[in-house]
């Protein structure tokens, strides 16, 4: 069975709909990938799916006993929290010393335990983020925009480091992202959100869809524009496509 | 050795002091602290209902504090413009607890002993009661401490681990208005806050978990509270007000050897 199932669900944040008539649903090991515009409520779909907000309509299953990891988008360390690596890790479960080294080892920050977070550059930040997802064996990781503020090669290793992790796991993967190009070989499914899901499927089948070309062909970001000209020879001409659209959702692949 | 005042006073601020410094390390890290003011402020007017229906001060104060530290904490969910909102309400608290006790006739009340503290006058009854609270509130955060964390560090992570980080934060206001209800005694309404902040902020530079920061907060408090005593004795000088300076200046200490221990370091 799917790991976990959303049914129609529709979230109001503060007086406006975050996400309207959503249905998904993760199968196990597979790595699918949410991509959309600021504001378009990618994060409001992951943390729908952790429970940290209702949705107002709609029902949620998920697998009994299923463990999910969560990697937030940015985690804000007051500086008068003084906070180890090992002591994050340990939050909120004790963890053994050989617990914490092994999965450090696996993130590719060896010997960092007894640094403070706060001295950790970015990306070992997230690499710190990770570590802690991972020792709870999650069924389900969730990861939202965790490669913001890295630069290209930054990421590219840190999607490389989660490919790896879903190979030796078999973990399901949900990530947020902006740069399509990276994550495009890794992914399994592609879901392009714009408050519904517009359009989802194989990366390449939603790179070239219409409407995902209406929300990102023009002023797009850096990331989306490099990746339409290293890879895409049929420029403009297809950006007219009006957004909000009227036609039926859900262009499958 | 209870008869002996000087070591009831002893032990009602070490009591104190023990509860609030782990407690100011979470009103610290989750930047709080006009919300121990307001909390704090606020049951003066616990004291003054609780003299005009003749039940116990720290009755009162306890379920003034609990009431406000809910308001707040409610409140500080939505969108309110935080610092303004408990500015109003920590000083029109205190405003209108002190225009409340003025209404009570036929007791005589000492209000300096309420809003500065009387250590020296602490009864033995008063010392159960502050050894009790403190007590509860050491439990209530040991029990809690692994999902308080959690919470503290970011919402979303306790979120997916299972806990409500709702649940956590009214552990923490219930914490709060006990050991506001413990301190009056001890330091007075005015001065609750600083004895929540400033061992917390003292032990920030010395620590490297969330752990040995409160618990040399902890000593801290305790010892600033021994210190501020013996220096009331020996100047004469109000008690609950000379525990406090006494923080304040390891305080000053622990800021100062930060600053050395940085050109030092490099």
């Amino acid at each position: 069975m799917s790991l976990i199932a959303l049914q129609n669900v529709s979230v109001r944040l503060g007086g406006h709909m975050a996400l309207s008539h959503v249905n998904l649903s993760i199968e196990p090991s597979e790595v699918v990938t949410v991509v959309g515009p600021n504001g378009s409520g990618k994060s409001t779909l992951l943390r729908t799916i952790i429970g940290a907000v209702r949705p107002s309509v709609g029902k949620i299953t998920a697998k009994p006993g299923l463990r999910i990891g969560y990697v937030p988008q940015k985690l804000a360390l007051d500086p008068t929290l003084p906070m180890t690596v090992a002591r994050f890790l340990s939050l909120p479960i004790r963890r053994t010393v050989a617990e914490m080294e092994a999965v450090l080892e696996t993130c590719g920050l060896p010997g960092l335990a007894q640094r403070q977070l706060s001295e950790l550059s970015g990306g070992q930040f997230q690499r710190a983020l990770l570590a802690r997802a991972l020792l709870d064996k999650p069924d389900l990781l969730l990861l939202d925009e965790a490669t913001q503020g890295l630069d290209q090669p930054g990421s590219a290793t840190f999607y490389r480091l989660i490919e790896q992790i879903r190979k030796e796991t078999g973990t399901a993967v949900v990530m947020v992202s902006h740069e399509l190009h990276v994550v495009m070989s890794t992914s399994d499914r592609v879901i392009c959100l714009n408050g519904h899901i517009c359009c989802e499927g194989h990366p390449e089948h939603v790179a070239s869809a219409p409407e995902y070309r209406a929300l990102f062909g023009t002023g797009t970001q850096g990331a989306l524009a490099l990746y339409r000209h290293a890879h895409d020879h049929s420029h403009d001409g297809e950006c007219d496509h009006d957004h909000p659209h009227s036609h039926p959702h859900g262009g499958h692949a | 050795m209870f008869d002996d005042f000087l070591v009831r006073a002893a032990l009602a601020g070490a009591g104190t002091a023990l509860a609030a410094a782990p407690m100011g390390c979470f009103v610290v890290w989750r930047r709080m602290a006009y919300f121990g003011d307001a909390t704090a402020h606020a049951s003066i007017l616990g004291v003054a209902l609780s003299l005009a229906f003749s039940v116990p001060v720290v009755w009162g104060a306890a379920a003034v504090a609990l009431l406000m530290a809910s308001i707040v904490s409610t409140l500080s969910g939505r969108g309110f413009a935080m610092d303004t909102l408990l500015g109003v309400m920590a000083h029109s608290a205190l405003a209108f607890g002190l225009v409340a006790v003025s209404f009570i006739d036929g007791v005589r009340i000492d209000l300096m002993a309420y809003l500065f503290g009387d250590i020296l006058a602490v009864t033995k009854s008063d010392l159960a009661f502050i050894w009790g609270g403190a007590a509860i509130v050491l439990a209530l955060l040991a029990l809690r401490w692994q999902a308080l964390l959690t919470a503290t560090l970011n919402p979303d992570l306790a979120q997916a681990a299972g806990f409500d980080p709702r649940r956590e934060q009214l552990v923490l206001t219930l914490g709060l208005a006990l050991v506001v209800a413990v301190a009056i005694k001890v330091v007075g309404v005015l001065l609750i806050a600083a004895l929540l902040l400033i061992p917390a902020a003292a032990a920030r530079p010395f620590s490297r978990t969330p752990e040995g920061m409160a618990g040399l907060a902890a000593a801290i408090g305790v010892s600033a509270a021994c210190l501020g005593l013996w220096a009331s004795w020996e100047f004469d000088t109000p008690a609950g007000p000379s525990i406090v300076c006494a923080a304040a200046m390891a305080f000053a200490l622990a800021s100062l050897w930060r600053v050395a221990a940085r050109q030092n370091g490099g």
